[in-house]
């Protein structure tokens, strides 16, 4: 595992249309953003590949913190949000 | 063959078959997942939040591991992603989209409401989220709490464990349960008596 509690990432700000057919589930509006990990949350098929059918590796999932103003430059000060992303979605922010 | 103009009956009976004929799901298995998926309802999810009100230790099972907190109550988890549970406090209100699509805890709280898919919900909901409360549902949070929005995206499933309403003193699970509605557990909406 890369990222423990606490850890600052960046979402990695990858398209599919820059690498050929995967399923990337992070939301666009996240893409390049920086977060904090929050906590591991299990190990799962990676997405990119099961939904082409090819043979899909376990890939760790965290939860991730954002901070919700600073997504959309409005919004209450404190608020959050809250997302699944793999780890190879991440980087070292 | 188009299929869009395909006889819709016709192509599922093909597709029962073939998935007997391979060995990847039989005629049972299908009827026990069809049934399994029709007595979901927002009642399953009631029912946990009931029982987390009234047993502390019910309540720290559940928000460590949902889907076993689920099965504790009967409610078939099998084959489903696993369950989150999230805790309102005096702090710390949630709220669950899925802004991919719709990803929802389908297990304890049946049938997504129409709106949830919606692009406007979504949209709204990691975008400006006491705005579409206030809004949409008359949910005014206020400022001093905090709101933390859940896009569900991937391979978890998330539930709002609401916080118990004043006045519900000395209620049992039944009653308890009766009054929690869907959107109190996916955050749109707090429980209360009134309703």
């Amino acid at each position: 595992m890369m990222f423990a509690p606490g850890a600052a990432v960046r979402v990695k700000n990858d398209w599919p249309e820059t690498r050929g057919p995967v399923h990337l589930r992070t939301p666009y509006y996240l893409r390049g953003r920086r977060g904090t990990v929050v906590r591991h949350l299990g190990s799962f098929r990676n997405p990119e590949d099961l939904a082409f059918a090819r043979p899909a590796p376990l890939r760790h999932l965290y939860h991730v913190r954002f901070d919700q103003p600073a997504v959309w430059a409005e919004g209450q000060a404190g608020d959050e949000l809250m997302v699944e992303v793999y780890e190879h979605w991440l980087e070292q922010a | 063959m188009n299929i869009i103009e395909t006889d819709g009956e016709r192509l599922l009976v093909a597709l029962r078959g073939v998935l007997a004929a391979k060995g990847i799901a039989s005629a049972a298995e299908i009827a026990e997942r069809i049934a399994v998926t029709d007595s979901a309802s927002p009642g399953q999810g009631a029912r946990m939040v009931a029982k987390a009100w009234t047993d502390p230790a019910y309540r720290a099972r559940l928000l460590e591991d949902g889907s076993k907190a689920a099965e504790e109550l009967g409610i078939p988890m099998r084959g489903m992603p696993p369950l989150g549970v999230l805790e309102d406090s005096a702090e710390l209100h949630h709220l669950v989209v899925c802004t991919l699509c719709s990803c929802y805890p389908r297990a304890v709280l049946g049938y997504p409401p129409f709106w949830y898919k919606s692009a406007g919900y979504r949209a709204r909901a990691v975008r400006d989220p006491r705005g579409l409360l206030a809004q949409e549902w008359g949910t005014v949070l206020p400022e001093s709490v905090r709101l933390r929005v859940v896009d569900s995206t991937a391979d978890y499933r998330w539930m709002v464990l609401p916080i118990r309403p004043a006045g519900t003193e000395g209620w049992d699970d039944t009653r308890l349960a009766s009054i929690v509605r869907e959107g109190d557990m996916i955050g749109v909406t707090i429980p209360s008596i009134a309703s």
